[in-house]
C-alpha cells in the first residue's frame, strides 16, 4: 500500500487502440488491480488490470489533453489513458512501476487471493490433478518401467520432480551417472508410456559431449531404454535444436549424442528455434498486428517476416514426427534440447496429445500440463517473468505450445473437450499469479514456498466453471475413430490466432459467436429434465437474449469480486445496458480508419457543416 | 449432331481416376457432347460426372503407353486421369480440349438440359423489375419506371425497365444516357427506407479532356437529394486511373458542375489484374511445398486478400455514407458493370436485412448482377487455370462472393443462407446446366431466348429439397445494419473455396452435422415445452371452474 501515492485519478480518458473511439472514466489504483470505470452510468465498462499482467508501462510526452500512458500486459492486452494532470500521471506511472515489479514471491497476488474456500476445500483442489495415478493409466510402473527414488530428495536433479520413472534394467549408478553426463543433471526419464506398442517417450537434458566425451553410463541408459522395448531394435533420438545451435554447443562441452558411441539409436535434429528467437518472433509478431490501419500486405508481409507460424510449425512437425515414430513404427523416442524444459516439454506434450485422445479432455489437458511442463520444470517463474525479471529469460514457449493445440482444434473440431477459452484461460492465469500452480521453476522451489499450503490451485477454478470452457461439437467417439490424431501440416492450414493476440481488440473479432450460441442450445438441450411438466414451472430454455456476442457465456458475476478482471468479465456486462434501452449495438468497424476515414473532411466550403465527423467504431441501431 | 465429330474416342476401358483425398477409382471413361464420365460400373463408388464446361485447361503425359491427362476444372479441381493406350490418350484429350473451348453459347449444356425435377416456380419469373418496383412504391412515390431502354438501343447493357428519379422524362435519360459510357446513365440501385437515402449507379462520365458537361446528368443525379442535402459520388478507381481515363474520352464528375456533391476515389483493382491474382492465389495454394514463408510470401503477392479488403472497405463506405451520414449516394468506375456492381450488391447485404435470406440474396444477384449487366460470359469463360492470353475474363463475381463469406463469417447468425450456398453460385457462374448465368446482358438472354430454352438455376435452388442444403441453422432474422471489420486481420482466406480439393473436410463437414444436430434437438425440445405449455394453461382455464363454486 505503500507505493500507492495516488489511489484515484478522475477524467481519465482511454483511447481505443485502432480507432478514435475514446471514453471518459475514473482510474482507480489498488495494491493488485489498475481499474478503470467509464463514466458514462449508462454502458459503464470497467477494466480491471492485474498488476503482474503488466509487461510494461510507458509515459509519452505530454500533449494538449493531458499526460498519455501506455500499459501493455502479458495478455496481450493494450491499454493507452490519457491523464488530466501531469503529477497523477506521473505518480501513477511511478505506482505502477513499482506494483509491477514484485521483488519476493510473498508479494504475488496468489499469495493475498482467497476465493472464500476453507482449508479443506484448497486441499481437494490441489489433489485434483494426481501424476502417479497418471502414469498408472498409462500402465506404469509394469515389468519394465518402475518408479525410482533415486530423485526423492532432488539430490541428483534439482528441476525435476521427485518421482521419476525409468526402465527396469536402469540401475542407480547408471542413472548417477548418466546425470552426471547431462545438462543441470536431467537425465533421461520416461514422460509418457504408449501402452498398444510399449513404446515410451523420455525426455532429458543435452549430453556433455563436447567434442570427444562420452559416458558409459549414459550409453547403458539408453540402451535400457531401447531394450525395454521389444518392438523396435533402435530408439530415435530427436535433439529438437537447429544442427547449428546443437554444434555450437560442443564447443561449451555440450552437445549431442555420437551415433558412433550409442548403439541402436537413429539421431534426428528437428530445428526448433531457442526461446531468443521466439521472444524477439512474438514481439515482431504483435508489433504487427498493433498497427492502426494495416493494410493487407504489411499484415501478411508482417506475419511472415515475424517468423511466429514458421515456428509453430516447427514444433507441431516435430511433434508429428514423435507421434509417428511412436504409434506407427512402435520405437521409443528420447527427446531433448539443452536444457530439456522448453522445445523438450513442447514436443514430448503435443506429441502426448496427438497419440493419447484423454489429453484431448480438460481433465486430461490439466494432467498433461501438470506433467511435461510444471512438474519437469519448465521455468515458469522465468518465461512468464513473474519476479524480479531478467528480460532474456523471458520468452512465450508456453503461449506457443497453447497455440499448437488451438491449430489442433481448428483442424479436428470434434477432438477435444474444451474450447480455445480454456486455452485462453489457461495463458490467462500462467501469467496472472493468482493461483500457485505456475510460481516458481520447480517442483522443489515450489514446495519451499508452500504454494499447497498457502496458495489456490487454478485447476478447481477452472473446473468450477468448466461449461464456460467446453467444445459443444465434442464427440467421445471420435477418440475410437481417431485414436492418434493426423494433423495437415501443410503452411496454409495453419493460422492466425486472431482470439488470442487480439482477444481485447473487440471490433476485430466476429460480432456473433457460433461457439456461444450452440454452447446454450446444448447446455438447455441438457439441462431439460425428464419430466417436462415440472420443467415449464421451471424454467424455459430460453435463447440468447442478445445476439451480439464476442465471448464465450459466462454466468454474470458480482460486480466487485476479485475475479472480474478475467477475460470476460466484462463482456457479459456490456451486453446488459444494450438490451435494456431498448438499442442494439453492433460493433462498427474497427480498423474503419482504412476506408471510411475519408469521409471526415468536408465539403469544398469551408462554412458547410452538412457532413459532421463520423464517429468510427460503434454504430448504434434502432430496432 | 455435330458433337460427334469431336469425339473420336467415346469410350475407354481401365482408366484410373486420382482425386487427392479420395480413393482412385478404376472403370470406364466415357466422353459425351457435354459430359466427361467415368465409371467403376459398382454400385459403391461413385461415378464421376463433369460437364466439359467446367474444364479450364488439360495437360498430358505419357510413360510408356500409358497416357496421363491432367484436368484443372473451373471450380479449382484438378484431377488426373491415366488411360491405357497412347492413341486413346490423344484422342480423349484432343476432344475434352475441343469440347470444353465450343465458341457458340447455343451449343453449350443448359440449352441440352432437360431437368428431372419438376419445375414448380418458374425461376425466370421468380425476379421481374415490376415486382421489386411494387416494393418501391409501397414506401415512397419519388421514382418511376421508365421504358426509354425498351429496345435496349440507349443502354445495351441496361435491362428494358429502369427505374429512375419521376421528376426526370425520357428525353432527359436519353441525353444523360450520351454523357454516360456504354449509355450507363445514373439508376436506383437501392433505397434505404430508414432514412429515405438512395443509392445510385452508373458507369463514368464521359467528360473527356475538354470537361464536357451535360446538364441533364446533373439535373438527373440532384433530383435524387432533397433539398440542401448533399450526396457522395464514389468513384471506385483512383483519382490518377480518372484522371487518365479523361484521354480516352471517359472521365469524372467535377466539382463546379456538381456542387452538392462530394466525390470520393477508392483503388478497386479493374479486370485483368483481378484475373491474375486469382490465378497467383490459386497457385499458392496448391503450392504443397509446406515452407511457411513460401506460402505467406505468394499469399501477400497474389494480392486476392487485398482486392477483398479493398473492395469491403468501398462497400463499408458507402453503407456508411448512406446510414450514418444520411446523404445519397452514386457509384461507378468506369463501365459500371464491375467493380461498380461488387459496392452496391455488398452495401445492400450491409444495409438491408432482406438480402441476407435467401429469397432475397437471389433477388439482389438478379438485380444488381443479371439484370444490370454484368457480363457473365465474359467474365467466367476461364478460371484460374487458365494458360490461353486472357480477354476480358475475371473473378469479379468471384470476390464479391468472398466478400459477402467474410460477412458470413462474422455474423454468422444474421444470414438465412450458409457457405454452400456462396460455393454452389461460384459453381454455376462458371459452368452450369443451367441458363442463369449464360450471356452478358438482358438483351443478348432475350435473343438466345435463355427463357424458354434453358431452365433458370433459381427453379432448382428454390426446390424445398435443394433449399435444406443451403440453410443456415444458426439463421436468428434481425434487422439490424451489420458493420464487418475490414482489419487484415479479421479478414480470413476462403478456404471453403480456395483449400477446398487441398484438404480433407471429413472432420470439419461431422463436426458442422453436429451443430446443426443440436441445434434442430433444441428447436425440437422448444416445440414440446412450447405444445406442453398451452396444455397446462388449457387444463387450468378447465380446472378453475371447478375450484370456484
Amino acid at each position: 500500500m505503500e507505493h500507492i501515492r495516488t489511489p484515484k485519478v478522475e477524467q481519465v480518458k482511454l483511447l481505443d487502440r485502432f480507432s478514435n473511439k475514446s471514453v471518459i472514466g475514473t482510474l482507480h489504483l489498488t495494491a493488485t488491480h489498475l481499474i478503470f470505470v467509464e463514466s458514462n452510468s449508462t454502458s459503464a465498462q470497467e477494466i480491471w488490470i492485474l498488476h503482474h499482467h503488466i509487461a510494461s508501462v510507458e509515459k509519452l510526452s505530454l500533449t494538449t489533453s493531458g499526460c498519455p500512458l501506455l500499459i501493455q500486459c502479458r495478455n496481450f492486452r493494450l491499454v493507452h489513458f490519457v491523464i488530466p494532470r501531469e503529477r497523477d500521471c506521473h505518480d501513477i506511472y511511478s505506482s505502477l512501476l513499482r506494483l509491477l515489479r514484485p521483488v519476493s514471491y510473498d508479494e504475488l497476488y496468489a499469495f493475498s487471493y482467497n476465493p472464500k474456500q476453507n482449508d479443506q476445500q484448497r486441499e481437494e483442489g490441489w489433489q485434483l490433478i494426481d501424476l502417479a495415478a497418471e502414469f498408472e493409466r498409462m500402465g506404469v510402473p509394469c515389468d519394465q518401467w518402475q518408479l525410482t527414488d533415486v530423485n526423492r530428495e532432488y539430490k541428483v536433479c534439482e528441476t525435476y520432480p521427485r518421482d521419476l520413472y525409468v526402465p527396469i534394467t536402469a540401475s542407480k549408478p547408471i542413472i548417477v551417472g548418466s546425470s552426471k553426463f547431462r545438462s543441470k543433471g536431467r537425465f533421461p526419464v520416461l514422460t509418457y508410456f504408449y501402452q498398444e506398442k510399449k513404446a515410451a517417450v523420455c525426455r532429458c537434458s543435452q549430453p556433455l559431449s563436447g567434442f570427444s566425451a562420452r559416458c558409459l553410463e549414459d550409453e547403458h541408459m539408453l540402451q535400457a531404454i531401447s531394450k525395454s522395448n521389444h518392438n523396435s531394435r533402435y530408439i530415435y533420438v530427436m535433439d529438437t535444436r537447429p544442427k547449428l545451435n546443437a554444434l555450437a554447443n560442443r564447443a561449451a562441452g555440450k552437445g549431442y549424442e555420437n551415433e558412433d558411441n550409442y548403439s541402436n539409436i537413429r539421431f534426428q535434429f528437428v530445428g526448433i528455434e531457442n526461446i531468443h528467437v521466439m521472444r524477439g518472433s512474438l514481439q515482431k509478431l504483435l508489433e504487427v498486428v498493433g498497427t492502426r490501419s494495416l493494410s493487407m500486405t504489411d499484415y501478411l508481409v508482417g506475419l511472415e517476416n515475424s517468423g511466429w507460424l514458421r515456428h509453430i510449425k516447427a514444433i507441431m512437425d516435430a511433434a508429428i514426427f514423435l507421434a509417428k515414430a511412436v504409434t506407427v513404427e512402435g520405437a521409443s523416442v528420447l527427446v531433448h534440447c539443452s536444457d530439456g524444459w522448453d522445445r523438450t516439454a513442447q514436443v514430448c506434450a503435443l506429441g502426448s496429445l496427438l497419440m493419447d485422445p484423454y489429453y484431448r479432455t480438460i481433465k486430461g489437458f490439466m494432467v498433461l500440463i501438470e506433467k511435461d511442463w510444471i512438474s519437469f520444470g519448465h521455468k515458469f517463474a522465468d518465461r512468464c517473468d513473474q519476479l524480479d525479471p531478467d528480460p532474456k529469460e523471458v520468452s512465450p514457449i508456453f503461449t506457443q505450445f497453447l497455440e499448437c493445440v488451438w491449430q489442433l482444434t481448428e483442424q479436428f473440431p470434434q477432438a477435444f473437450e474444451f474450447s480455445e477459452w480454456f486455452l485462453i484461460q489457461i495463458h490467462e492465469h500462467v501469467h496472472s499469479c493468482q493461483f500457485g500452480n505456475f510460481l516458481g521453476n520447480s517442483q522443489r522451489q515450489r514446495e519451499v514456498l508452500q504454494l499447497k499450503e498457502r496458495t489456490y490451485s487454478l485447476w478447481a477454478h477452472l473446473l468450477s466453471e468448466k461449461q464456460n470452457y467446453l467444445n459443444p461439437v465434442y464427440s467421445p467417439s471420435f477418440a475410437e475413430s481417431h485414436p492418434v490424431l493426423e494433423p495437415s501440416t501443410q503452411a496454409c492450414h495453419f493460422k492466425f490466432w486472431r482470439n488470442m493476440y487480439h482477444q481485447y481488440d473487440r471490433s476485430m473479432h466476429p460480432r456473433q459467436s457460433i461457439l456461444k450460441q450452440v454452447l446454450t442450445f446444448k447446455e438447455s438441450n441438457r439441462d431439460s429434465p425428464q419430466e417436462f411438466g415440472y420443467w415449464i414451472k421451471i424454467n424455459l430454455p430460453l435463447r440468447p437474449q442478445s445476439l451480439i456476442l464476442g465471448a464465450p457465456l459466462l454466468s454474470r458475476k458480482e460486480v466487485q469480486q476479485e475475479e472480474d478482471e478475467e477475460v470476460f468479465g466484462e463482456e457479459a456486462r456490456e451486453d446488459a445496458p444494450a438490451s435494456t434501452d431498448g438499442e442494439r449495438t453492433v460493433e462498427g468497424s474497427s480498423a474503419t480508419e482504412n476506408g471510411y476515414g475519408e469521409l471526415t473532411g468536408s465539403f469544398g466550403s469551408k462554412n458547410e457543416p452538412a457532413v459532421v465527423t463520423l464517429e468510427f467504431g460503434v454504430a448504434r441501431m434502432t430496432c | 449432331m455435330e458433337f460427334a465429330e469431336l469425339i473420336k474416342t467415346p469410350r475407354v476401358d481401365g482408366v484410373v481416376l486420382h482425386r487427392p483425398f479420395m480413393p482412385t477409382v478404376e472403370g470406364t471413361l466415357c466422353l459425351t457432347g457435354h459430359h466427361l464420365i467415368l465409371s467403376s460400373r459398382q454400385d459403391t463408388t461413385e461415378e464421376l460426372w463433369l460437364l466439359h464446361a467446367n474444364i479450364d485447361s488439360t495437360e498430358k503425359r505419357f510413360v510408356g503407353s500409358l497416357g496421363t491427362i491432367i484436368v484443372k476444372c473451373k471450380d479449382l479441381r484438378v484431377i488426373q486421369l491415366d488411360i491405357p493406350g497412347m492413341e486413346e490418350c490423344l484422342n480423349i484429350a484432343s476432344s475434352i480440349e475441343a469440347l470444353s473451348t465450343l465458341d457458340s453459347v447455343s451449343l453449350m449444356y443448359p440449352f441440352f438440359y432437360r431437368p428431372l425435377f419438376e419445375v414448380i416456380e418458374d425461376g425466370w419469373q421468380s425476379f421481374v423489375p415490376e415486382e421489386s418496383f411494387k416494393d418501391l412504391e409501397s414506401m415512397t412515390d419519388e421514382w418511376r419506371l421508365s421504358e426509354v431502354n425498351k429496345d435496349f438501343s440507349l443502354c445495351p447493357s441496361y435491362p428494358s425497365l429502369l427505374t429512375v428519379p419521376k421528376d426526370i422524362d425520357d428525353e432527359s435519360l436519353c441525353k444523360a444516357a450520351s454523357f454516360r459510357h456504354g449509355g450507363r446513365f445514373p439508376v436506383l440501385s437501392y433505397y434505404h427506407k430508414k432514412n429515405a437515402m438512395v443509392m445510385m449507379r452508373a458507369a463514368q462520365p464521359l467528360t473527356g479532356t475538354n470537361g464536357r458537361r451535360c446538364k441533364e446528368d446533373e439535373k438527373l443525379i440532384n433530383a435524387t437529394l432533397c433539398a440542401g442535402k448533399r450526396g457522395y459520388i464514389i468513384d471506385t478507381r483512383t483519382i490518377a486511373v480518372a484522371q487518365q481515363a479523361k484521354a480516352r474520352g471517359g472521365g469524372f464528375e467535377q466539382e463546379a458542375n456538381y456542387p452538392q456533391w462530394r466525390r470520393i476515389h477508392k483503388a478497386i483493382e479493374r479486370s485483368n489484374v483481378l484475373q491474375d491474382s486469382l490465378i497467383k492465389l490459386v497457385e499458392a495454394c496448391n503450392d504443397q511445398s509446406h515452407s511457411m514463408d513460401r506460402w505467406l510470401s505468394k499469399l501477400e503477392a497474389s494480392n486476392w486478400q487485398s482486392n477483398v479488403k479493398e473492395i469491403l472497405t468501398t462497400a463499408c463506405l458507402a453503407a456508411q455514407c448512406i446510414d450514418r451520414e444520411g446523404a445519397s449516394v452514386l457509384v461507378h468506375g468506369t463501365e459500371g458493370t464491375d467493380s461498380t456492381l461488387q459496392v452496391t450488391s455488398l452495401a445492400q447485404i450491409i444495409l438491408d436485412p432482406a438480402c441476407r435470406t435467401i429469397r432475397g440474396f437471389e433477388a439482389l444477384i438478379e438485380r444488381e448482377w443479371l439484370q444490370a449487366g454484368h457480363p457473365f460470359q465474359q467474365r467466367c469463360a476461364q478460371s484460374a487455370y487458365s494458360n490461353g492470353k486472357p480477354r476480358s475474363e475475371a473473378p469479379v463475381f468471384l470476390l464479391f462472393l468472398d466478400c459477402v463469406w467474410q460477412i458470413l463469417r462474422q455474423f454468422p447468425c444474421s444470414f438465412q443462407f450458409n457457405e454452400n450456398l456462396l460455393i454452389m453460385l461460384f459453381e454455376h457462374a462458371y459452368a452450369s446446366q443451367f441458363g442463369t448465368f449464360l450471356g452478358n446482358c438482358v438483351a443478348e438472354r432475350g435473343k438466345l431466348q435463355l427463357s424458354q430454352k434453358t431452365v433458370s438455376l433459381w427453379s432448382w435452388v428454390n426446390r424445398p429439397q435443394e433449399l435444406e442444403r443451403f440453410l443456415n441453422p444458426l439463421y436468428e432474422p434481425n434487422n439490424l445494419v451489420i458493420w464487418p471489420s475490414v482489419a487484415p486481420q479479421s479478414l480470413l482466406l476462403w478456404e471453403g473455396v480456395f483449400l477446398r480439393w487441398n484438404r480433407s473436410t471429413k472432420c470439419l463437414d461431422e463436426a458442422y452435422q453436429e451443430m446443426v444436430h443440436i441445434i434442430e434437438y433444441n428447436k425440437e425440445l422448444q416445440n414440446k415445452v412450447n405444445s406442453l405449455r398451452r396444455q397446462l394453461a388449457q387444463l387450468e382455464t378447465e380446472d378453475s371452474p371447478l375450484q370456484t363454486p
